[in-house]
């Protein structure tokens, strides 16, 4: 059932989407309980960002068909704050099952400059066992997605990969017009593995309520689509990259049940992530490493 | 705070039971951790909810625990979206995925002030559990639309009730009779739970008289062990408070107003 991937030995295939489980929050939930039965192989931080960010106004989330749309808007404690607040009391969390859980710090920063900042911050930091690059981010001179041209990708990928010895792992954004290029692109830049896919832009309008402001509904204006509605994007997407380059992916996007996690190890994922899965059943990913142990699938 | 399991518990539905336009759902639950007055659960249906064809609910729904009573759970339902209609058809036997209970509840009063209890329609389902536990004399003042949900009032015991359209009770708003109280005691102590203007009222009255409060809020949220960061509300002094995790009970003072946008729900219209 143990993997590897990168170097990290992993317990299961299954680990958490980005911005999805807040240990430190799930702890003051559920207790000490959370250590002993961790629901994933490793375990990916939100995305922390050099200056600490509030995050966008509420309304933040929306039901839609067999889907959420969040707006969260990445709020984390910056750079610092997560070095000194949070990572004490993550691997904590982390460190104290029967083996240790390896960290993946998850960063973003809109120039190279700031993202080579976080890595070398990160890299001096021995309880982070891997880096993962959220490339969703807006390039200040450009205004287009970083990861979403796959020139601009490569440029910024090769110009900080050399700022940390550690597993790089680039999380690819879906909103682009061919994924496996840019996966390509970060593949050359030096990624060492690359995770898709993030959510799918998308909006949602204020209820046909005479008593409500028509207009957007989200407090972000527009917001990102998770859960089942994407599942068979995500197996695309994964299916296209994973034929196209040699590094490890990280497939994720509405997985439910282990035979969806199966779903995309068949097309070439080689872990699994669960997200909005999560939001309703907290151990759900303990339940899909379990079931694709069943299915001898892993 | 009492902490949850770490998993749903699969849990049986012992019955619904009409309270005008509303309906408790009681659910057996002899084995769950006694939850304290103001912490919620977040509910789904084993059946009918989430993936398969079933696009809408997919998410859990909030709800405040309303009281234990004989090894049951109860909570307060109205139908206004496709998750509460999905928990109103249930029926005795039916299972019901639980999780909790989550959150921090209310704080008891100190130095042996008296509780004022303000409700607002399906709101007031906190302040009955608490009523439950609270020693010493309380008054308790509710609010409702109109006469079907009125008769949620029963739900609690002595409640005073104002109604929107004067059918029931003080025509007008329930903080109308919150400021007369206030008036009689203003040593009292204020426990609230309800719509989000109900809230802000409350909030207002009570910081012109120096009254310590303790609000119940209500935000849309997606997970409500503090994953998703969906369900804030903006703190005083800037940044954000997570309902789930650092309420649903909220002190007044930590809050500048009650954003009726933070307690949006995730995909209806405001109830």
């Amino acid at each position: 059932m143990s993997v590897e991937f990168c170097g990290l030995q992993l317990a299961h295939p299954v680990l958490n989407g980005s911005g999805t489980f807040d240990v430190i929050a799930a702890r003051r939930a559920f207790g000490d309980q959370l250590l002993r039965d961790f629901p994933f192989s490793a375990y990916v931080s939100k995305t922390i960002t050099l200056e600490p960010r509030q995050g966008n106004p509420p309304p933040r989330l929306w039901e839609a068909s067999a889907g959420l749309i969040n707006s969260i808007g990445l709020p984390n404690k910056g750079l610092e704050g997560y070095l000194a607040e949070d990572l004490p009391q993550i691997v904590e969390i982390t460190g104290a099952g029967a083996a240790e859980v390896p960290l993946i710090t998850n960063v973003m920063g809109s120039t190279a400059e700031e993202i080579s900042r976080l890595l070398e911050a990160c890299d001096a930091h021995e309880q982070i066992a891997a880096i993962e690059l959220n490339v969703s981010c807006p390039n200040v001179k450009t205004g287009l997605d970083i990861g979403s041209d796959p020139r601009q990708l490569e440029e910024v990928v090769r110009a900080v990969r050399p700022r940390t010895r550690k597993p790089l792992i680039v999380k690819l954004t879906p909103n682009t017009a061919d994924v496996a290029l840019c996966a390509l692109a970060a593949q050359e830049a030096g990624a060492d593995a690359v995770s898709l896919i993030n959510t799918l832009r998308a909006t949602a309008l204020a209820p046909r309520d005479p008593t409500l402001p028509a207009g957007r509904w989200l407090g972000g204006g527009t917001g990102g689509l998770s859960g089942p509605a994407i599942r068979v994007v995500a197996l695309a997407q994964v299916a296209a990259v994973a034929a196209r380059v040699e590094v490890p992916v990280v497939g994720m996007g509405g997985v439910q049940s282990a035979a969806d996690a199966c779903d995309l190890m068949d097309v070439g994922a080689t872990l699994v992530a669960v997200g909005t899965e999560s939001f309703r059943d907290p151990v759900a990913a303990a339940r899909i490493a379990e079931g694709l142990r069943a299915m001898g699938a892993a | 705070m009492s902490q949850a399991p770490f998993a749903r518990r699969l849990l049986t539905v012992t019955g619904l039971d009409e309270l005008g336009a509303y309906r408790v759902l009681r659910v057996a639950d002899p084995d769950g951790p006694e939850p304290e007055p103001g912490q919620f659960a977040m509910l789904s249906a084993l059946e009918g909810w989430g993936g398969g064809e079933h696009e809408r609910p997919l998410l859990a729904r909030a709800f405040s625990i309303a009281r234990r009573s004989g090894g049951e759970s109860h909570f307060l339902l109205e139908d206004v979206g496709p998750g509460t209609q999905r928990l109103c058809e249930l029926r005795a036997g039916d299972g019901l995925w639980a999780l909790g209970p989550l959150g921090r509840g209310f704080a008891a009063p100190e130095g042996g002030r008296r509780a004022i209890l303000v409700g607002g329609g399906v709101g007031i389902a906190p302040l009955a559990i608490l009523q439950d536990q609270l020693e010493g004399p309380t008054s308790v003042l509710l609010g409702f639309r109109e006469r079907s949900r009125a008769q949620g009032a029963a739900l609690l015991d002595g409640a005073r009730v104002a109604s929107d359209d004067g059918s029931v009770g003080h025509h007008g708003l329930v903080t109308d009779l919150l400021v007369a109280e206030l008036q009689r005691d203003p040593e009292a102590v204020v426990y609230a739970c309800g719509p989000a203007g109900m809230l802000e009222g409350v909030r207002a009255i009570c910081e012109r008289g120096g009254v310590p409060a303790q609000l119940a809020l209500e935000a849309g949220m997606a997970c409500g062990f503090g994953a998703c960061f969906g369900c804030v509300v903006p703190k005083r002094g800037g940044g954000y408070l997570r309902v789930c995790v650092d309420g649903p009970v909220i002190d007044a003072a930590e809050l500048e107003r009650v954003d009726a946008h933070a307690a949006a729900p995730i995909g209806d219209p405001p109830a």
